[in-house]
């Protein structure tokens, strides 16, 4: 213990999750939900539909996060979380934030009407989905987050999910609401950024948070954060933020894109992918590149 | 950062214990998920260079900071490895759990 060098942190040390969570190992799930409680604060309600992390939470009358949680039926994360900030707008209190929880299933899929809804009303909360690509907590079945080429167990070896995954940003954006980010926990500055930004702002936020699942997508424990990395530098993710519906910003502009194949290798879920659907996929990859290239320009 | 304090596990023997609505009475510390790891993570405080990585990026909030230096609270640590393979110097090794 030799050095002098005090430690600087770049996220504030506060946390509002407790160990002893019933997160599976290297769980991506854990590590949003810890940023974006650190970004909004002690005055935070959460809605968690059924998802991983209804479970995460731990069985009642216990419960792994300091900020007070409001489990709520599948579809109606987007619902709860307007209810329960018109209670508090009732009783005179303007300051908490309300934050909807949900994974990829409850907001692709089965939440999509009541985050419609909400978003049309532009009702004042802030929703994160935080995006493992599949219904993880059920037992992997295949949702519409789920990417071309993966398998689960809904979708086997030799019927892989032929479909390109679904583009909820772009669904949001339509609706004119005015925040949307992406975040990858692998740039937890940039997420807790992101979180902080649309906490000051009013009306429907939407964070749409990549999360790896090493049960779910048969990768190593350890290569979380690796493969929430390599997601932003392939393109497959990029991290970028639409205000009001229209001004686009990317946030990371990886200066030559790595391979797909880098990503992929990781993954046992891609394992049976010949090289020429890889070829299809980097196409795929790059096609909507340029798209948000394309967008980002017409705006400036 | 302070270390966790100890948390019983809350159990109910009838109904008439239980709250009249579904609510949190407390924390999950009870649960020492330590229990579920086969590889530890063993810290060498002489190549750490105090960057916060390991700390950052624990999703079971099992590394805490002490004295400047990062702490392991092996209680909770699942072993999932993150720290060793994202730490700049690779001053946390994963070594085999002794049982």
């Amino acid at each position: 213990m030799k050095k002098e060098k005090t430690m600087k942190l770049s996220l504030p040390e506060e946390e509002f999750i407790n160990s002893g969570h019933l997160a599976c190992q290297g769980c991506g799930a854990t590590l949003a939900m810890r940023y974006v409680l650190k970004a909004t604060g002690k005055r935070t309600v959460v809605c968690i539909p059924a998802c991983c992390w209804a479970v995460i939470d731990g069985p009642f009358p216990h419960s792994s996060l300091d900020v007070p949680i409001f489990h709520c039926a599948f579809e109606t994360a987007a619902s709860s979380a307007t209810g329960v900030k018109a209670g508090l707008e009732m009783v005179g209190d303007h300051e908490t934030t309300v934050v909807a929880f949900a994974g990829d299933g409850g907001t692709f899929d089965i939440g999509i009407q009541a985050l419609s809804g909400a978003a049309e009303r532009n009702d004042d909360i802030i929703y994160v989905c935080y995006d493992n690509e599949a219904y993880m907590n059920t037992g992997i079945q295949r949702s519409s987050a789920t990417p071309y080429g993966a398998w689960t167990t809904t979708t086997p070896v030799k019927h892989f999910k032929n479909r390109p995954k679904k583009d909820i940003d772009a669904i949001l954006a339509a609706h004119g609401i005015p925040y949307l980010a992406t975040a990858s926990i692998g740039y937890p500055e940039d997420l807790y950024k992101k979180a902080k930004k649309a906490k000051d702002i009013k009306g429907t936020r939407f964070l749409h948070i990549y999360t790896p699942c090493p049960a779910g997508w048969k990768s190593r424990p350890e290569d979380t954060i690796k493969l929430s990395r390599l997601v932003v530098q392939t393109g497959i993710f990029p991290l970028y933020e639409i205000e009001d519906g229209e001004r686009y910003t990317i946030n990371m502009k990886p200066k030559e894109r790595k391979p797909i194949n880098e990503y992929l290798k990781l993954q046992g879920r891609f394992r049976h992918l010949t090289e020429d659907q890889i070829a299809l996929m980097q196409e795929q990859v790059d096609k909507n590149w340029e798209r948000l290239l394309r967008r980002v320009s017409s705006e400036e | 950062m302070k270390k966790k304090k100890e948390v019983k596990k809350i159990v109910f023997h009838s109904a008439k214990e239980m709250p009249l609505m579904p609510m949190s009475l407390g924390s999950m510390l009870y649960n020492k998920t330590g229990s579920w790891r086969n590889i530890k993570p063993v810290i060498d405080l002489e190549k750490c260079i105090q960057c916060g990585i390991c700390w950052k990026f624990c999703p079971d909030i099992s590394i805490y900071i002490e004295n400047e230096y990062p702490v392991i609270d092996y209680d909770y640590c699942k072993g999932c490895g993150i720290c060793a393979e994202e730490c700049p110097t690779k001053c946390i090794v994963m070594v085999e759990e002794k049982k």
